[in-house]
């Protein structure tokens, strides 16, 4: 029977005398389609030359020529070099060891060059300090492509010779040498023995009135000055966190960039479960940071609190009383005391809080507890910057008293809190020359710009630590009419001598002890055999500010530092400013890969923002929220310190950040000398008074919504233990596997079986027992989320940049992802139970309110890190769907992907229960709208000539680097012998040095990744979809055991 | 008349050639009794030793020789034990500071001749008797010879054309012969009244019959339409095949020359396809490595053949090929030394497979041990280098699929293949069984 019931389209039809409604009724619009106007134009019509037939002839033509021209190849031409270098073979890449130290990254690489083009950055495994190669440090050879850069040098914006510019230059310098007026010189950390030394000589070749100034962009000031009181140097101790069984940090985010960072190595090594052992890790922060996520137990504090936290475990320690302070951290000192005295020299402690008193402390407690950890003997040299200095510096300035000032690897004018102040006063300064890099605001504000070499086109030294030294080394010839500081220095002091000259002759003399230079250079690192006796240049240069230092920072006697530390106390919200593994302090800004990389924590590209508390939030009504795209759009606040705002300020609220706080960090809001679209972000530096990085703050909600690039908007697991699989170590080590690496069951003839016995499969299985058989191991223990390997897989693969709208659009092309879960509850086990208790749809146990409430992460949440990639599945669900056989299976475990083949049905994408294909939605490459690096013949350059670069419309994947695998199986059948372990490598595997990726051929038995499959913790990604996997994952073990 | 009067040019030509040559025999003779060396000997000995760097008449890496015994008693006042110890000991005689020793050290840029201590004083005499009989003048003979092949090709020419013109002729003849005696028959018939010409029967034109017959017009279409896309899917599978493609390149290197006449190895010059990807194309100091010596293309000893004749590939085209090659590396050959002004070469590429598809010489040239040929191509018999394999997918996969792998002496294989036999019992493997038709192993 019929239905009478009437359906409305529109209210409007409910007025029976609308006439619109009448219209509708018999015509599809309401108006006449305007088809008289087009066609009524008779005379036009006639008047045209072309009528139908014509038309049809022109379409015709055209389709026909287009399709004969297409049959003609095109002629392409092959030019050979005239004379081929010796060490050149074209198709054969080049490895040089080399060295970063622009003054934030240090770190002993490797250089990947094909044709005499740097394409990628390696770990230098032979170094034994800071041999790894972060996420900017995989991305800085990008920036040596950098299409912004200062291609030569200028005077007063116009383009000059160098020569006019030494001219102008030693002139100047000779008529201000023996005057009153300082020369001052600008510099970044160089931790260099040759600089230092260079630099000495300056000095004396120029008089009294020559003034270094060291300047970090992000101070470590307080832990310099600290130390220098404590031991008589200026410069960081080292840890070696390795030898630690208990790490208390005290907002030191040291897996991050903390003291130069280069930690995390390290760090892994302990975090693995060996002998059923581990270390612990504490940490009380405020901002969620790398190393707070990778805690086993976490304390959100305000800095404040943190600081009488730091007192009052000192007493602890020490027996003595410490009285005052608040007492809502007293529960957390007690119980970080105890298992601190338990673990006595096996414990360590540290601290990012940027106060001389903190870090006094910090270094009496490590002294107290003799920790194993701690090395005072050989500090670091990887940050020297003088913020009293550096402040005297624009004071004078200001007042006329610097004749000249030359500036390298520093940026101040975007750098400073107090920019205009020192832009104002380098307009005072007769003859200011900026070492830059690109036309960046200081660039801009100086007379003379004099372009700087990237570090792979200089020559260098470095000593990161006492007695370890680096050598750094062109693997390029200057793209452009650029010159290193070094270089011209010495040009300046009249001096003939190459730079590369008087490295070695400084090396020979004072480093080298009789060893060779070549071998150092060829291997990129030198370890000092004894402590070097004097190396003249540096610690003569640095004993010298050191005394100097003494006389102006106060020595801070303990007593006065714990009175001080115990009554510190905040107005209102602090604010902390960090920097962002993936910005650091924003000199690579322009670097479209690193724009790119979501942030560890909150997988955010493209922007900064300020992290706030879930009740902060709530108590100023700022939000997050999920658009109907799939984005996430943020609040906008205004923050203001000490009279200085910062207008919108995008919000995102960040779990596990301690109330009372907000977070923001350095790098962004740069302007100058950059793309416009790199151009993102809130300048923080702005908010940098004297140089601390806590702030008090007021925070106001402003009008607007921000569109974030988030790439992952869910945060937590809901409660699915089959994707991160976590214990605690005390179940780890007391129970079997089966309980807490539990095997899914599967119901075949209503009896349980494993997931993975042959029975259950519904294919058959094929042999692969013969030959290779690649798997990747990934131990969620050991990563600690830094995106080494995301930056690797972005140089390896070619993969494109999209922007900050299409990663909006989660069309993000990164191979490599790394997901960041939140707890729920505290722990993901709670997580776990309150799914498990479930009951019914309603109610107090009901789902439907349960698994809301599960979305939201906890104010205090667990964080469990996870790289995905494809995980080349042995019975993969992506090529059984594959319409044209474009993604097939090998032998060897790898899971093809043929481009050529593929027509961009997106079936496979649809049907990979891990979302790992990306899909070229548009043409990445010579494509405006994609104004990245390949889209300019410079940026082309870091392609990669073994690997493809993809087209549009094609479906793409990680390819477990299948380009490293066959040459490293060619260079065996060339040389005829057997593959050992250790030579197989992906570019993620190569890059991570924590260890926690390991790659291989797991049918060699005795292969670590073998063995790592046979292990206890070994578990695959959903197993229950029967997939099988060629990658697999380490059950993630947290230290809970207290003391 | 004419043959005659070639026959005649032909025997004064021989006749002069034998005299001149009978003539120079016996300078030469003269002059080795004189100085006591054998020249055809010191021929020998000379292009052995000393052709690297000397020639007779011109400037190289060291002087030029002819009459260098002369030259040097009249110039220098220097005799034969001088030169008997420079060239046994040339780096001893610098050092002992003898004069011109160490000037003519420092007129060459101070690059040392090679000492020959191996050679003994008879050997130098025979050089040198060499280097006294006056070089054979290059221009006589082969002119000579050149003339006499142009006169026979000619001949020729004219002797087919003759032969042809007289066959016109004699069918020509016969044509009209025909006719005229089937007029004269006809007029005959005619006046003994035959009929000749009698009314057929009206039948149907053949095309029509054709069309009428609905099974064979099926047939044929079928048979047309099937032909058409045979010869459609023909032409559409060689679009983007460029098997034949010869293109002309920017200097006329002859692969046959190289290669063929003279059997250089191909890796000697395309070296990277031994260790790399890609072949190479050499890179001009390799072409030096030689061309500082070979300034000239001297050719054949009969002269160039008819055939390189008809492509304008004379020996003058060649040398000139080789100015190119001078100019583009910026090789100065009056001073013997680099200007530094390159023109770096810009060849047309002739083998080009596509982005996506990724191919390694080393591993077929050193691993499997191809010989470039099995997919270059004869290219030693290549005057000019043409691509010989079509380069598509299906000629890829058809070689590994029927081609064994090279196991022997190669433990990477051998380990592999232990396994592999232990399990299958294969004797042989073919790339395919090794995964080598898998999409991966060449699309990344």
């Amino acid at each position: 029977m019929a239905s009478n019931k009437k359906y409305w389209k529109s209210e409007a039809e409910l007025n029976p005398n609308d006439s619109i409604v009448e219209t509708l009724r018999q015509n599809e619009f309401t108006e006449q389609i305007p088809v008289d106007e087009f066609l009524g134009d008779k005379e036009n019509l006639s008047a045209s030359n072309t009528n139908r037939r014509d038309f049809l002839k022109y379409v015709g033509f055209s389709t026909a020529a287009a399709a004969v021209a297409a049959c003609e190849g095109p002629v392409h031409k092959s030019i050979p070099y005239v004379v081929q270098p010796d060490n050149i073979v074209p198709g054969v890449a080049n490895y040089y060891a080399t060295t970063i130290a622009d003054g934030f990254d240090f770190a002993s690489v490797l250089v990947k060059t094909r044709e005499g083009r740097p394409i990628k950055i390696e770990n230098n495994t032979d170094a034994k300090v800071n041999g790894s190669a972060n996420a900017r440090v995989q991305a800085s050879v990008l920036t040596l492509y950098d299409s912004k850069r200062v291609q030569g040098p200028s005077a007063n914006g116009e383009p000059v010779e160098w020569m006019v510019l030494d001219a102008t230059v030693k002139a100047k310098l000779g008529s201000l040498k023996g005057s009153n007026r300082q020369i001052v010189l600008l510099t970044q950390t160089y931790a260099s023995p040759s600089t230092d030394k260079l630099i000495a000589e300056f000095k004396e070749a120029y008089g009294e009135n020559v003034n270094h100034v060291v300047y970090d962009a992000i101070s470590e000031d307080a832990a310099l000055n600290a130390f220098n009181a404590a031991y008589g140097e200026r410069a960081l101790a080292d840890y070696d966190f390795e030898k630690a069984e208990l790490i208390v940090s005290f907002g030191a985010d040291f897996l991050g960039d903390w003291q130069g960072g280069g930690y995390d190595s390290g760090y892994a090594k302990g975090r693995v479960p060996k002998h059923g052992k581990m270390s612990r890790h504490i940490q009380l922060e405020s901002n969620m940071s790398l190393s707070g996520a990778n805690a086993d137990k976490r304390y959100p504090m305000t800095p404040t609190q943190q600081k009488v936290a730091l007192a009052k475990l000192y007493g602890k320690l020490n027996g003595s009383s410490v009285g005052g302070g608040t007492s809502d951290v007293d529960e957390a000192v007690d119980k970080v005391a105890s298992e601190l005295k338990k673990a006595g020299s096996k414990a360590v402690v540290v601290t990012g809080l940027n106060d001389v008193n903190a870090q006094t402390v910090v270094l009496a407690i490590n002294k107290l507890l003799a920790s194993e950890a701690f090395d005072a003997k050989n500090p670091r040299y990887v940050r020297q910057g003088d913020t009293a200095k550096v402040g005297k510096l624009i004071a004078d300035m200001n007042a006329g008293r610097v004749g000249a000032l030359i500036m390298d690897g520093v940026n101040p004018a975007y750098t400073l809190p107090n920019a205009e102040e020192f832009v104002t006063g380098l307009g005072k300064v007769d003859v200011s020359v900026a070492f830059a890099f690109n036309n960046d605001e200081t660039a801009q504000a100086a007379g003379y710009v004099a372009a700087a070499s990237h570090y792979l086109e200089s020559w260098g030294d470095a000593q990161f630590k006492k007695g370890q030294y680096t050598l750094m080394q062109p693997a390029i010839r200057q793209l452009f009419d650029t010159r290193q500081f070094q270089t011209a220095l010495l040009t300046w002091m009249g001096s003939e001598k190459a730079y590369y000259d008087y490295i070695k002759e400084t090396w020979s003399a004072d480093i080298l002890q009789g060893g060779s230079w070549n071998k150092a250079l060829q291997d990129g690192v030198f370890a000092a055999s004894a402590p070097v006796a004097q190396e003249e240049g540096a610690v003569a240069a640095s004993q010298a500010e050191a005394e100097e230092a003494e006389g102006e920072s106060t020595v801070v006697p303990i007593a006065s530092a714990i009175r001080s530390l115990v009554n510190a106390t905040s107005a209102g919200t602090e604010l902390v400013l960090y920097s962002k593994v993936g910005m650091g302090d924003g000199r690579q800004a322009n670097n479209p890969w690193l724009q790119e990389f979501p942030d560890p924590i909150s997988r955010v590209s493209w922007d900064n923002y300020v992290t706030v508390s879930k009740a902060d939030a709530e108590k100023w009504g700022v939000e997050n929220k999920m658009v109907a795209d799939g984005g996430v759009n943020g609040s906008y606040v205004k923050l203001t310190v000490d009279g200085k705002v910062l207008e919108s300020v995008p919000v995102i609220v960040q779990p596990g950040q301690a109330v009372g706080t907000v977070g923001l960090s350095f790098g962004y809001g740069k302007k100058a000398g950059m793309q416009a679209e790199m151009a993102t972000g809130v300048n923080a530096y702005t908010l940098y008074t004297n140089f601390s990085d806590v702030q008090s703050v007021t925070v106001e909600k402003a009008a607007g919504e921000h569109e974030f690039a988030c790439i992952q908007s869910q945060k937590t697991l809901m409660g699915r233990g089959d994707i991160i699989k976590e214990t605690t170590l005390e179940i780890f080590n007391t129970k079997d596997h089966a309980e807490w690496n539990h095997m899914p069951q599967v119901s075949l003839n209503h009896n349980e079986i494993p997931v993975t016995s042959p029975d259950a499969d519904l294919w058959d299985e094929f042999d692969r027992s013969i030959g290779h058989h690649f798997n990747l191991s990934i131990d969620l223990n050991a990563c600690t989320g830094c995106g080494a390997c995301v930056i690797a897989c972005h140089a390896e693969n070619n993969v494109p940049v999209v922007g900050k709208a299409e990663m909006r659009r989660s069309r993000d092309m990164h191979w490599l992802r790394i997901d960041r879960y939140y707890s729920s509850e505290e722990t993901f086990e709670q997580d776990n139970e309150k799914k498990d208790g479930m009951d019914g749809l309603w109610g107090e146990k009901g789902s439907l309110g349960g698994f809301r409430e599960m979305e939201d992460p906890s104010a205090n949440p667990q964080v469990a890190f996870q790289p995905v990639m494809c995980q080349h599945c042995n019975h993969a669900p992506c090529e059984t769907v594959c319409p044209v056989a474009a993604t097939s299976h090998s032998r060897q475990g790898q899971n093809h992907m043929a481009y050529n083949r593929c027509v961009g049905t997106r079936y496979c994408a649809n049907n990979c229960p891990y979302k790992v294909r990306r899909f070229n939605w548009f043409l990445y490459n010579n494509n405006d709208e994609f104004d990245f690096n390949m889209n300019n013949d410079l940026g082309k350059m870091v392609i990669n000539p073994d690997v493809n670069v993809r087209s549009r419309g094609v479906m793409e994947k990680c390819s477990m680097c299948i380009q490293m695998t066959q040459k490293t199986i060619l260079d065996a059948k060339r040389d005829g012998r057997v593959i050992k372990d250790g030579e197989f490598q992906t570019a993620c595997s190569a890059a991570c040095s924590s260890g926690a990726m390991v790659f291989g051929d797991v049918n060699d038995h005795d292969s670590k990744v073998a063995k790592l499959k046979e292990d206890d913790r070994m578990y695959h990604l959903l197993e229950h979809v029967g997939t099988k996997p060629n990658v697999f994952y380490h059950v993630k073990v947290r230290n809970t055991n207290e003391a | 008349m004419k043959k005659v009067l070639y026959r005649h040019l032909f025997s004064k030509i021989l006749g002069f050639s034998l005299l001149f040559f009978s003539i120079s025999f016996y300078a030469q003779e003269e002059a080795a009794a004189a100085g006591g060396g054998d020249p055809a000997k010191g021929k020998q000995l000379f292009n052995q030793n000393c052709a690297a760097c000397h020639a007779l008449d011109r400037k190289m890496t060291g002087p030029a020789l002819a009459n260098v015994e002369a030259r040097l008693s009249e110039d220098q006042g220097l005799d034969k034990e001088w030169l008997y110890s420079w060239i046994k000991n040339s780096p001893g005689m610098i050092s002992s500071g003898d004069s011109y020793a160490n000037a003519i050290y420092a007129e060459y840029n101070q690059a040392a001749m090679t000492p020959f201590p191996t050679l003994s004083n008879q050997d130098i005499d025979d050089i040198l008797a060499y280097t006294a009989a006056p070089p054979p003048a290059p221009a006589a003979a082969p002119a000579a010879s050149g003339g006499g092949d142009g006169g026979s090709a000619a001949s020729g020419g004219i002797s087919n054309e003759v032969i042809l013109g007289a066959l016109a002729l004699v069918f020509g003849l016969l044509v009209i012969m025909l006719i005229l005696v089937n007029k004269t028959l006809r007029r005959i018939a005619e006046a003994n009244g035959v009929v000749l010409e009698q009314e057929k029967e009206k039948r149907l034109p053949i095309w029509k019959a054709f069309a009428k017959n609905q099974f064979l017009v099926l047939v044929s279409a079928i048979f047309l339409l099937l032909a058409s896309a045979y010869f459609a899917y023909g032409w559409m599978m060689q679009v983007g095949v460029d098997q034949g493609y010869a293109p002309v390149q920017p200097i006329h290197f002859s692969h046959k020359i190289h290669a063929g006449d003279n059997k250089i190895d191909c890796k000697y010059c395309h070296s990277s396809a031994r260790v790399s990807k890609t072949s190479g194309i050499p890179s001009l100091n390799v072409c030096m490595n030689c061309h500082k010596s070979i300034y000239q293309y001297a050719g054949n000893p009969e002269g160039p053949s008819a055939e390189d004749l008809a492509a304008g590939h004379t020996n003058d085209f060649y040398t000139a090929e080789i100015k190119k090659l001078y100019k583009a590396v910026g090789w100065d050959e009056e001073n013997q030394s680099y200007t530094g002004e390159t023109q770096p070469v810009q060849w047309v590429r002739i083998h080009n497979l596509p982005d996506f598809a990724y191919f390694n010489h080393s591993q077929h040239v050193s691993v499997a041990g191809v010989a470039c040929q099995t997919c270059h191509g004869p290219v030693e018999e290549m005057e000019v280098v043409e691509q010989f394999a079509p380069l598509t997918m299906g000629w890829c996969v058809n070689c590994h699929r029927e081609t064994n792998v090279k196991i022997e002496g190669n433990a990477y294989y051998e380990a592999i293949h232990e396994e592999l036999s232990k399990k299958y019992g294969v004797e042989q493997l073919t790339a395919a069984m090794m995964g080598g038709i898998e999409c991966g192993k060449c699309h990344y």
